[in-house]
């Protein structure tokens, strides 16, 4: 704890005049002006199970918490509650597809991250088995502080050989990277967005379609390049919304696998002398930022270069709509930064 | 009934085995001058009535569906386990001389993308059994009568994930899963009983939900007997056989030596302990 931390915890507060609730852990993550899908990965596990039995489902405690409840209640056969007990989650998991199974193991992205690493990398990703991390809460989507803020899940993952990695934006993005998943023969870690998910992507491409390992062009752009992912997609299509009031005309440039990243469409939109700004909802270490600046510079192709991603902290606890403005996530924030460095 | 056991298509006794699977480890610790050679010749009984007596397996298939799994947890045990299947005729014996050598299938720790037969990438200990419990629920849903057979150390026993698998397959009435602890009370800082607070082994199992028995590891008769009744409880439970061994096992020599993790075994010496095990060949 520092010393301010400290002398901050003795401080008397007063009662605000205005409400704001700390976001719960089963909220949906608040997307004004976007329709909503219930649910998506859920619903989209039960499609993808129906003509094919390799595929199970595995929880910590977390199935109503991950949208996995929808899974169990349509095949409670196939579906295995774990327990609170997140190694095991990993073990039995890779052990069932030793069995040749598909299991989705779901829990939250700081269990899977902190507490399980080592047996998904030695159970699962040195194996490559066809294990489905499917994880909740990532990066900044709860207010209740470190314990469940998966600030550094990137971080923690991309040094995983074998492992690959997905940051969905959107109900469409979530509920198409099941399939991915599943056609993909190896181990996958997904953030999840649950509960009511906003559809955003289809809104400036109708015909957008997940696909995994491809970064695409969601929204064109010629004064600067967003190269984002997650939620943060979502953001700087609002933020681009903005600017575009403003006269600054914004790319955005959606890249909903981590790793493998896709540096040849990043390399090719990077070269056209925009200012390149990197957007994740992730800390700065680690992530989405320091890998496209890694590739960038190992092709020797250097834009301008801004990121915008948590601080190396640990985060405060509160509402979400004010830490992700206090962390210069928010459309508001992204925006006034972006203004700020042309 | 299942497929006949290597042990019933062979007038081999377990005992020869044993000594087998003994000497293949000591000519792999000859090999490289170093080896989990105590930790071999303590288990070499536990795996010949494991693989001799027990499992349902096909030595020209190793991957066959209908087998016996069986999961080497505690992945430096791995030269005991490539001498067993060698013995067992899944690995040739002619690769004795490669053991830990660049581009063997047999390296120091057991990894299931090397070597036929070994099911699993262990030596992050406290994997295994929560592997097997996979396993099992994926046989069980599956619809097969097979076994899964989970060799962990005591030293493993300290693990928390050891302890949620523990949990779980009784949760899941895992009547397939039979884990072998071999407890011959020695890890790597010294006795396993001074470092964490085991003791009461097979009641604290049985607390647990487990038809739980606990043998000395070098009987063959008693070993026998334990994995037939661990094969045969009527009971919808998990199985688990507490096997006390001795390190260092048919070597008087080494047995008698300060027993550590790692046995000290000088140059001259790897051939003496094979002409102890010589001038003893089992019927």
């Amino acid at each position: 704890m520092t010393a301010a931390a400290r002398a901050r915890k003795y401080e008397p507060r007063r009662v605000p005049e205005t409400k704001v609730a700390t976001s719960a852990m089963i909220a949906s993550l608040a997307a004004e002006g976007y329709d909503t899908v219930a649910a998506p990965f859920g619903h989209a596990l039960v499609e993808a199970a129906k003509d094919d039995a390799r595929i199970v489902g595995l929880t910590a405690d977390l199935a109503k918490y991950t949208d996995l409840h929808v899974f169990a209640q349509a095949y409670p056969d196939r579906f295995y509650q774990m327990g609170m007990a997140e190694q095991l989650l990993m073990s039995a998991a890779a052990g069932m597809a030793h069995e040749g199974f598909i299991p989705f193991a779901t829990t939250y992205s700081v269990f899977a991250s902190r507490r399980a690493y080592d047996f998904i990398c030695m159970a699962i990703a040195e194996e490559n088995l066809p294990v489905k991390i499917v994880c909740g809460l990532p990066g900044l989507t709860t207010g209740y502080g470190p314990s469940h803020q998966a600030t550094e899940d990137l971080a923690i993952f991309r040094g995983l050989p074998n492992l690959t990695i997905l940051d969905p934006c959107d109900a469409t993005d979530v509920a198409q990277m099941v399939p991915a998943m599943i056609a993909h023969d190896g181990p996958v870690y997904a953030r999840l967005l649950r509960g009511k998910v906003p559809s955003v992507i289809t809104r400036y491409r109708p015909d957008y379609q997940f696909e995994l390992g491809r970064a695409q062009m969601i929204r064109e752009g010629r004064d600067v390049l967003v190269v984002s992912s997650g939620i943060m997609t979502m953001r700087a299509l609002d933020a681009a919304e903005l600017l575009a009031k403003d006269g600054i005309d914004v790319a955005v440039l959606h890249c909903p696998t981590i790793k493998p990243l896709d540096t040849e469409t990043i390399l090719a939109e990077a070269g056209k002398g925009r200012l390149l700004v990197t957007a994740e909802n992730h800390s700065e270490v680690g992530g989405l930022g320091e890998a496209v600046a890694r590739s960038l510079l190992r092709a020797g192709v250097t834009p301008a270069f801004r990121q915008i991603a948590l601080p190396d902290q640990f985060l405060e606890a509160g509402a979400l709509p004010t830490l992700h403005d206090l962390y210069g996530l928010s459309t508001a924030k992204i925006a006034q930064q972006i203004r700020g460095w042309l | 009934m299942p497929e006949l056991t290597a042990n019933l298509r062979s007038n081999v006794s377990l005992a020869r085995r044993a000594w087998g699977i003994r000497r293949k480890a000591l000519q792999m610790g000859e090999v490289q001058g170093q080896g989990y050679v105590g930790q071999a010749l303590g288990v070499a009984d536990v795996l010949a009535t494991s693989y001799f007596h027990a499992l349902n397996l096909r030595a020209d298939d190793p991957e066959w569906e209908g087998r016996d799994r069986f999961l080497l947890s505690i992945g430096h045990y791995a030269i005991a386990l490539y001498a067993a299947l060698i013995e067992a005729g899944i690995l040739p014996e002619d690769e004795i001389g490669t053991y830990g050598m660049d581009d063997s299938r047999m390296p120091m720790s057991g990894m299931a993308s090397y070597t036929p037969g070994m099911e699993i990438t262990g030596g992050s200990l406290g994997h295994g059994l929560g592997i097997a419990v996979g396993m099992a629920l994926g046989l069980k849903a599956k619809g097969g009568d097979q076994f899964v057979y989970n060799l962990m150390s005591d030293g493993e026993l300290g693990e928390g994930s050891t302890w949620e698998a523990v949990m779980s397959a009784t949760q899941h009435r895992l009547s397939n899963l039979i884990c072998i602890v071999d407890f011959n009370n020695q890890q790597a800082d010294g006795p396993t009983r001074d470092a964490l607070a085991v003791g009461a082994e097979a009641p604290k199992w049985e607390a647990f939900g487990w038809h739980a028995q606990e043998v000395d590891g070098n009987d063959l008769d008693a070993l026998v007997a334990a994995f037939d009744a661990a094969r045969t409880c009527p009971e919808p439970k998990p199985r688990v056989i507490i096997c006390n061994t001795k390190m260092c096992k048919g070597v008087p020599f080494l047995e008698e030596r300060e027993i550590t993790h790692f046995v000290r075994v000088e140059p001259d010496e790897w051939t003496r302990a094979l002409d102890i095990l010589d001038a003893e060949v089992p019927a």
